[in-house]
């Protein structure tokens, strides 16, 4: 395959939360702010390029029976030093997301893609299709939290760009956007709309 | 005590629900919640990995992880919880690759059903989060066990409860580009905000 087709094409055709269904669950409790969904992100795209890089390596001598704790302790080894870097550089955001650093292990886009692409192809594809799902999944991260954030508090990034009615500004903020449930109703919309462009993703009843 | 245990019971079933509380399980949970049958499977199994791994992972943090817990071997400033993350995937992924072998053996019609989500019950983060949701909490090994139970059935009921909204949303007239994956996130949206209203009750 192509080096573009790799990389682009879980962006919008192919998109791990909007149609693969693979890493939902940070999606809805890590975007109430902008700044922890940079730093998910992050997280995130390093360990899904690098266990995909890994597993690749050693795909023909894994026996096919063990392959899934053989992939999990890959996964989980990178997930502790994402996490260690995490300590060290970020340690605020990092305290707020609290158990959701550690539950990248469980993220299912790193094991689908391991198991579902790695497993089967050569490293250097496998380092492309890990940065391309890695980008997908912080595309959709990235504007959920953008809403919620913006919607929700008149923040964006911490700083204010709606002032509050509390503080004697304009904008009544959005309670429902700072709840989880507001994530699922704007993830459906992504969905929406990119199959508004894209039929083929339409799924019959 | 009967008391006790019961009303963690009922909190974790429906007021600390894993899935429409806590967000945990969430791709497993929209992908097979096509069929109620399947969804019955998936939760049935869940419910079995739940009760097993939580337990052992209990055990595991008590005697070997835990700051000063290797004292019974004759180290007692060994400290290695940080070693948590690592051992408690080991045993879920152990137990889930033998419910895969037994599954094939013995049940091959619900194995080939849920196909590529059996292995993905390994990076099910509802078991996982129920782990460490255990060591969160130091609970006692009994306390887990009830705790690991109560969570899995949770789980099991909201993705059955899931299921049934789907098959009927199927007789319904929805905008093209909402069927399927779009309709599930609003209809769990939806349900998420009545699992809230759980959230005042105290036991």
């Amino acid at each position: 395959m192509k080096i573009k087709e790799l990389i682009f094409d879980p962006i919008f055709r192919n998109n791990p939360i909007a149609l693969q269904m693979l890493g939902i669950c940070s999606a809805l409790a890590v975007t109430v702010q902008v700044e922890n969904v940079l730093v998910m992100c992050v997280g995130v795209i390093f360990v899904l390029i690098f266990s995909n890089l890994f597993v690749s390596l050693i795909r023909n001598i894994v026996p096919g029976s063990i392959r899934i704790i053989v992939q999990m302790t890959i996964i989980a080894s990178m997930v502790i030093i994402a996490e260690q870097l995490m300590k060290a550089y970020v340690y605020e955001t990092y305290k707020s997301m609290a158990v959701y650093v550690g539950l990248i292990i469980t993220n299912c886009i790193i094991m689908g893609r391991t198991e579902g692409f790695a497993m089967k192809s050569g490293p250097w594809a496998s380092i492309l299709d890990g940065l391309g799902n890695g980008l997908g999944y912080s595309f959709i991260l990235i504007v959920v939290g953008v809403f919620r954030e913006l919607f929700g508090s008149g923040t964006l990034m911490g700083y204010p760009l709606f002032e509050l009615v509390r503080d004697g500004g304009w904008y009544q903020s959005n309670g429902l956007m700072i709840l989880p449930p507001s994530a699922f109703f704007l993830i459906g919309f992504i969905i929406w709309v990119i199959r508004c462009f894209d039929s083929s993703q339409l799924e019959e009843n | 005590m009967l008391e006790h245990y019961l009303s963690m019971f009922v909190q974790g079933i429906f007021i600390e629900n894993l899935a429409l509380t806590y967000f945990l399980g969430m791709c497993t949970f929209v992908a097979v919640s096509k069929k109620v049958d399947t969804s019955l499977g998936l939760g049935v199994a869940v419910i079995v990995v739940m009760t097993v791994t939580v337990p052992v992972n209990n055990l595991l943090y008590n005697y070997f992880l835990k700051e000063g817990a290797l004292a019974w071997a004759g180290y007692p400033e060994v400290d290695l919880s940080f070693l948590g993350l690592i051992s408690y995937i080991a045993v879920i992924a152990a137990l889930v690759q033998i419910l895969e072998m037994a599954l094939d053996r013995y049940f091959p019609k619900l194995y080939n059903t849920l196909g590529i989500f059996l292995p993905l019950i390994t990076v099910n983060c509802a078991i996982f989060g129920g782990s460490l949701f255990m060591v969160e909490r130091e609970y006692t090994f009994t306390e887990s066990v009830v705790y690991g139970f109560s969570s899995g059935v949770g789980w099991a009921l909201a993705i059955a409860a899931l299921a049934g909204v789907r098959e009927r949303l199927n007789y319904s007239d929805i905008p093209h580009g909402l069927r399927g994956l779009g309709t599930t996130f609003m209809v769990c949206g939806l349900m998420a905000i009545v699992f809230m209203c759980f959230g005042g009750i105290q036991l």
